[in-house]
């Protein structure tokens, strides 16, 4: 790992790589650890001893990335790895997604926590629907920055009207699905072009290569000026020292700050309480913000639970037993609206009937298709979901922890969907997405 | 009234990409007790997984955050191969008293002499064996949740793993098929016989590791500082002196400042020359390290590029 100075805590950024399969995700981020020199050496001596076995002359760096047997016989990634470096300016975290349609599941595994997606595209296939669905997905999933690498480019003679001419066709993709913000950067992984050292032999190209593009994207800040959030996790009984029985809500701060003495309204109830200490580990503290985790107390005895949610009182979250949601379906088993599902959103869990599937969206034309009876593996598609209760929420765009869920099949307890809540009465088109980017 | 219209903290400059000093740890550590709480909350009998080493270490720390003033809602327990350093032991059993939590112990030589377990040879190591023993404590507490310290940079294998990572009723890990883990929205349901194995660290790296450490002021076994012990060389690897470790002929013992960066079974864990006696002096030297943590130190991960997926699949941490 390449040392950075002792006291200083570079900032974090957390990025997922996508793309077709064979575009080659997983040579880039070989090549970024590489050449960043941020492998250690052991792992290059495995490496040039599988190369001397096979009788090759150059160690092959995608094979730093593909952890699974299956994954190396095939010469495939099947599920994200995750790896970690850091270089003077910046920490990373690389989850390194599939580009298999069928794992398509996976890849947004990694997307959803990501900062940046990079996608691949080769440079002399061009885009697939592979490639849409990806960008797609990642400007759904509201990742901030979207770097589109072409790699490849020494397959045509690292050649400007090439890469000019995919551009385009990739500029009228993203700005057809409101992602219009997006960099372009023409690579080579396999010979390292404009990966960490800039290219000689693409001198047309006026930008950063892809590592010093990445330590200077400014990170997505936490939402900590959107209105306050806490899910309670978990309810605790507490003996004090002088015998006094108390309770502690736990939780994290999905958004915005708390102290001692402010009003919050417990929801879906709407009860309102105040606060009458904030408190971790080490003691009572003034005011937590948005990412931390604490316990809290409240004057009033009211009845709280796990999947209450805490919230600011003059800008509380919807409360309702039902809503509109954009969802990929990720199961095999296709869904025609019988099934039970238990979807999760925050920390409640709670069971809900898809009850309508309002269009599927056709990631190769990006027609939306009316009321498809039926929505198969990888499918992404707007739909009406109905609950058995009552439940706090926010738009994904206004809010992520607040906005996102999971759909779980009661039967066979498989995570069979994700999905992100719409506005009401608005549609979930992702460019009314609105993050918090610090630029 | 609403507590967003507060200004922005002093110092906070949202045009600058760094992040103020340690924040990087404090997000580590929120993270790690959400995962902690969640897991309490979506099993009804989890247990934590504690070894003596450095990063069961902080799972404890991260566990009294988490719950403190209350008691940790699970026990612990250490699979003890018989073949561990006794400081380690020592330790394990130290601060488990000074917790006051309960710990719960089972042994591989316990499974041996039940027949669980048939040696190949009376010399082999111990530390792929453990899983059988693991299971078999699973099943007689009915654990529904083993919270562990495995971290994703340890090993290619566990890059792959998720948070919550699902074990079916035979304890196996099925790496082709791994729910799907989104934001931090952690799916927990499991039907009976099943498990989940729970790491509240996989996003640590070995340097956070230690700055979380020397930023709490945790206490070690004192082998994970330099200090002088016997031991004979192999290879690129020096093995400690002890009757779990056969010397092979021509092989002599030799007196070097070593220190481990792992502490596992004595059998497969080995030291590295190090003069690095305090934490500041390990921090130091992790940050110019180049050999990986595994790597340097594991006898057992070398033996396949595949190794510890294997294990993994049979039910090993």
């Amino acid at each position: 790992m390449a040392p950075f100075g002792d006291d200083l805590d570079p900032g974090l950024l957390r990025f997922s790589t996508a793309g077709s399969v064979d575009d080659g995700k997983s040579s880039l981020i070989g090549r970024l650890l590489y050449d960043a020199k941020a492998v250690p050496s052991d792992r290059i001596a495995a490496l040039e001893r599988i190369a001397r076995r096979k009788g090759e002359s150059e160690i092959d760096l995608s094979l730093l990335m593909d952890g699974l047997t299956v994954e190396r016989e095939q010469g495939i990634t099947i599920d994200v790895a995750y790896s970690y470096f850091a270089t003077p300016q910046r920490k990373f975290i690389i989850a390194d997604t599939p580009g298999h349609e069928q794992y398509t599941r996976n890849m947004v595994t990694g997307a959803s926590t990501a900062d940046a997606a990079i996608i691949l595209v080769d440079a002399l296939r061009g885009i697939t629907t592979q490639t849409r669905r990806h960008l797609y997905l990642s400007h759904l999933l509201g990742v901030p920055h979207l770097v589109i690498a072409v790699n490849k480019m020494d397959l045509v003679d690292f050649s400007e009207a090439a890469f000019d001419a995919l551009g385009q066709s990739i500029g009228d993709f993203a700005r057809a699905i409101g992602a219009a913000n997006h960099y372009l950067v023409p690579i080579s992984a396999k010979f390292g072009d404009n990966v960490v050292h800039g290219s000689a032999r693409m001198p047309w190209y006026a930008g950063k290569p892809l590592l010093a593009l990445l330590e200077t994207l400014p990170p997505a800040i936490v939402a900590r000026h959107a209105p306050f959030r806490m899910p309670v996790q978990l309810v605790r009984r507490v003996s004090l020292p002088g015998g006094e029985q108390t309770r502690h809500y736990l939780g994290r701060l999905e958004s915005g700050r708390i102290k001692a003495g402010d009003e919050i309204a417990v929801m879906p109830a709407g009860n309102l309480t105040r606060v009458r200490s904030v408190s971790v580990f080490e003691g009572p503290i003034e005011r937590a913000e948005a990412g931390r985790s604490v316990a809290i107390e409240v004057q009033d005895d009211l009845d709280i639970a796990r999947g209450d949610v805490f919230s600011a009182p003059l800008l509380p979250p919807r409360t309702d037993d039902h809503f509109a949601a954009t969802i990929c379906w990720f199961s095999d088993e296709p869904f025609d609206g019988r099934g039970r599902y238990v979807i999760k959103c925050g920390t409640r869990s709670v069971a809900a009937r898809l009850a309508e599937i309002e269009h599927r969206v056709d990631m190769a034309t990006l027609a939306t298709e009316p009321k498809p009876e039926m929505l198969k593996c990888n499918d992404i598609a707007r739909v009406r979901i109905e609950l058995a209760e009552k439940m706090a929420f926010d738009a994904y765009g206004d809010n992520r922890a607040m906005g996102a869920f999971i759909v779980i099949d009661a039967d066979t307890n498989a995570t069979v969907a994700a999905g992100m809540i719409a506005r009401a009465g608005g549609d979930a088109a992702p460019d009314a997405l609105n993050y918090d980017v610090g630029l | 009234m609403d507590s967003s219209d507060l200004p922005p903290p002093p110092g906070f400059d949202p045009a600058s990409p760094a992040l103020p000093p340690a924040r990087h740890l404090d997000n580590l550590e929120s993270e790690a007790i959400y995962i902690l709480r969640e897991t309490a909350a979506e099993f009804s009998n989890p247990v934590l997984l504690f070894s003596g080493g450095k990063d069961s270490t902080i799972l404890l720390r991260l566990a009294e955050k988490a719950f403190r003033p209350g008691k940790f809602p699970f026990p612990l327990l250490h699979v003890d191969t018989g073949q561990n350093f006794p400081e380690v032991i020592a330790f394990r059993d130290h601060i488990a008293a000074q917790l006051g939590e309960r710990l719960i112990v089972r042994m591989v030589q316990d499974s041996i002499d039940r027949g669980r377990i048939r040696l190949k040879s009376k010399d082999q190591s111990r530390n792929a064996l453990q899983s059988v023993t693991l299971l078999d404590a699973i099943a007689e507490f009915e654990f529904d949740a083993c919270i562990g310290g495995a971290r994703r940079d340890e090993e290619k294998a566990r890059a792959k793993e998720r948070i919550f990572s699902f074990r079916n009723s035979f304890g196996q890990w099925d790496p082709r098929h791994q729910r799907p883990e989104l934001w931090s929205l952690y799916n927990g349901r499991l039907d009976k016989g099943e498990h989940m194995r729970v790491f509240p660290l996989s996003n640590w790296t070995e340097i956070d590791v230690w700055r979380y450490i020397q930023r709490e002021k945790l206490a070690l076994p004192p082998l994970y500082y330099a200090h002088e012990r016997p031991v004979a060389v192999r290879g690129s690897m020096l093995l400690p002196i002890s009757e779990f470790v056969p010397l092979r002929e021509n092989e002599e013992i030799e007196t070097r400042v070593v220190r481990f960066r792992t502490v596992g079974d004595i059998s497969c864990t080995s030291p590295v020359e190090s003069n690095a006696a305090t934490v500041e002096d390990v921090i130091a030297e992790t940050l110019i390290a180049s050999l990986s943590e595994r790597g340097a130190t594991r006898l057992d991960d070398q033996a396949s590029e595949a190794s510890m997926e294997e294990r993994k699949r049979a039910g090993y941490f």
